[in-house]
């Protein structure tokens, strides 16, 4: 069953028309991942799900509920957790705060997702009274993972993870989001296609504001042709 | 000594005065990028209400929570059907808080005249102290104790306070507030409902320090105000805090020693600050406490 229904998004920010005519849907218990190119509006899609950017026509269901046309602070209540493109670090606040304020708004168990954070991302225990604005560039991603996944509760959003880190990094990141499937459905959108490709299991290519492909992750690897025109990969 | 110290009181209490009108402004423009410049209107409001409820009532206490009451009203008011509907345009915003500082000046000419009115102090509050031989006005030493209180409780409600630590996060990424399921329109109402409280408390315990109340000290009071916020950094309440100290102090020593040159001190004040640390003495971006 699908968990999240994207039903004909068309969004304009400011007087340009960005997404035109976007349809997805994540599974519940899966990794989706968005791809395209930059500029290709995959940002934008999430901000549309989020609110912040909502579309004039077509809709968002989330569980089978109308989410579109609602206050952001109202779509995050229904249990979606978000990691923004910039991270959206609160940088004058400790790991702590951040993650106290994480769970102000969270339904579902949020100690026990709190514990689990911490079990999965130990550099959060360990500079837990640190200023986040003075975590490294990995920490300050898993600081807001974690901050999505206990504000959420069902469906994580996560915005380019790997952006600006390094190849190491980026693969610890993949490993802790795959573990994460077995709590929350994800919709994650990447351009490191070695990366996601390993760990999603959808996927979509989004390219000009418009859906072009879409289908299982397996397909997806073999289909050399595909992979070359729209994600540059030989 | 005598003098030094007298000097020192007086300034001290001017400035958590102005202080009480400056953690408002410093607050509102931090989480909403607003500049409030109705907020001196609330101040004057404040020192009127508090000024005729004392005199009707002869209670100061029911004076202080009265005012604080009118200036509450009068901030929702101001939120709700001034400030809301220009959110995020900061020329319509200066053109209509401007335009609210002046109706709020002027209609206290409607509802108390054109004159300036008396305002004494309350009994208990009259006389002074004397240590060692100096002579402290007692109802400096109030302002003082109930300036640094305030100052205390907001710090601890920013510090302390759930909703302390949602203001705090909104300063800093209001999208991402929202994200985690905060209403931010809630937070933005708090907030300014808070500094209208301060601005019109401020105002009513300044009516009995000057003697006399005028539709004008508004603006007066708003200008020192702003100043106060710039210098100590904007969105920071302690640099607030501490510029409002070093305004009042300075504005004390220079009011007694260069009388002439009082008015420009803070234009100095300002300027030097502005020169070495642009962004004020504690501003830095983000730490609302
Ligand atoms: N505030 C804005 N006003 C107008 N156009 C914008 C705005 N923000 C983004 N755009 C444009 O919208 C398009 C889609 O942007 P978006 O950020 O959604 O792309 P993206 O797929 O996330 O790209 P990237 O991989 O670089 O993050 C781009 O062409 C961008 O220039
Ligand atoms: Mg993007």
């Amino acid at each position: 069953m699908s968990l999240l229904k994207l039903d004909n998004l068309e969004t304009y920010l400011g007087q340009y028309h960005i997404l035109q005519g976007v349809s997805m849907s994540v599974e519940e218990g899966s990794i989706t991942v968005l791809f395209g190119r930059n500029g290709a509006g995959k940002t934008t899609t999430l901000r549309t799900i989020m609110g912040f950017n909502p579309s004039t026509t077509g809709s968002v269901h989330y569980h089978n509920q109308k989410i579109s046309g609602i206050p952001t602070h109202l779509i995050s209540r229904k249990g979606i957790g978000y990691v923004p493109e910039n991270q959206g670090i609160f940088s004058a606040l400790t790991v702590e705060e951040t993650l106290n304020l994480a769970k102000s708004k969270s339904t579902g168990e949020t100690e026990e997702k709190m514990e689990w954070m911490l079990e999965l991302f130990p550099d959060l225990k360990k500079f837990w009274r640190k200023k986040s604005g003075l975590l490294s560039g990995g920490q300050k991603q898993m600081l807001a993972i974690a901050r999505a996944y206990i504000n959420g509760d069902g469906l994580l959003l996560i915005d380019e993870p790997s952006k600006g880190l390094s190849p190491i990094m980026v693969e610890k990141l993949m490993e802790s989001i795959l573990k994460m499937k077995e709590k929350t459905t994800i919709l994650l959108v990447e351009q490191n296609f070695l990366m996601a490709s390993e760990i999603g299991d959808y996927f979509y290519i989004m390219d000009d504001g418009k859906i072009v492909h879409d289908g299982l992750m397996q397909d997806l690897k073999e289909d050399k042709e595909t992979c070359q025109k729209y994600l540059g990969i030989a | 000594m005598e003098v030094f110290i007298n000097l020192l009181v007086n300034g001290v209490s001017t400035g958590l005065l102005i202080f009480l009108l400056a953690a408002g402004l410093t607050l509102i423009f931090g989480l909403m990028s607003v500049l409030n410049f109705a907020h001196g209107g609330l101040f004057v409001w404040g020192a009127f209400s508090g000024a005729w409820i004392f005199k009707e009532t002869n209670s100061f206490l029911l004076a202080i929570a009265g005012a604080v009451a009118v200036g509450m009203v009068l901030g929702w008011v101001l939120e709700r059907f001034l400030i809301r509907p220009v959110y995020g345009n900061h020329v319509r915003q200066l053109l209509i808080t401007l335009g609210g500082m002046l109706v709020l000046s002027e209609s206290i000419k409607i509802f108390w005249g054109p004159n300036p009115i008396r305002v004494n102090l309350p009994a208990w509050l009259e006389g002074s102290y004397q240590f060692d031989g100096i002579i402290i006005i007692k109802y400096r030493v109030f302002v003082i104790v109930v300036g640094l209180l305030l100052y205390l409780a907001l710090w601890l409600l920013l510090s302390r306070t759930q909703i302390g630590l949602m203001i705090r996060a909104g300063v800093l990424d209001k999208e991402m507030v929202q994200a985690l399921g905060i209403n931010v329109k809630g937070l933005f109402t708090f907030v300014f409902l808070l500094g209208a409280g301060l601005a019109a408390l401020g105002g009513a315990l300044l009516a009995p320090y000057s003697g006399v109340v005028f539709a004008e000290m508004g603006m007066q009071y708003a200008i020192l105000a702003f100043i106060v916020v710039i210098i100590g950094g904007m969105g920071s309440l302690q640099g607030s805090a501490l510029a409002s100290l070093i305004v009042g102090v300075a504005g004390a020593f220079m009011a007694y020693y260069m009388p002439d040159l009082s008015l420009a001190l803070n234009m100095l004040l300002l300027a030097i600050v502005l020169l070495v640390k642009p962004t004020g003495l504690l501003g830095e971006k983000g730490s609302a406490v």
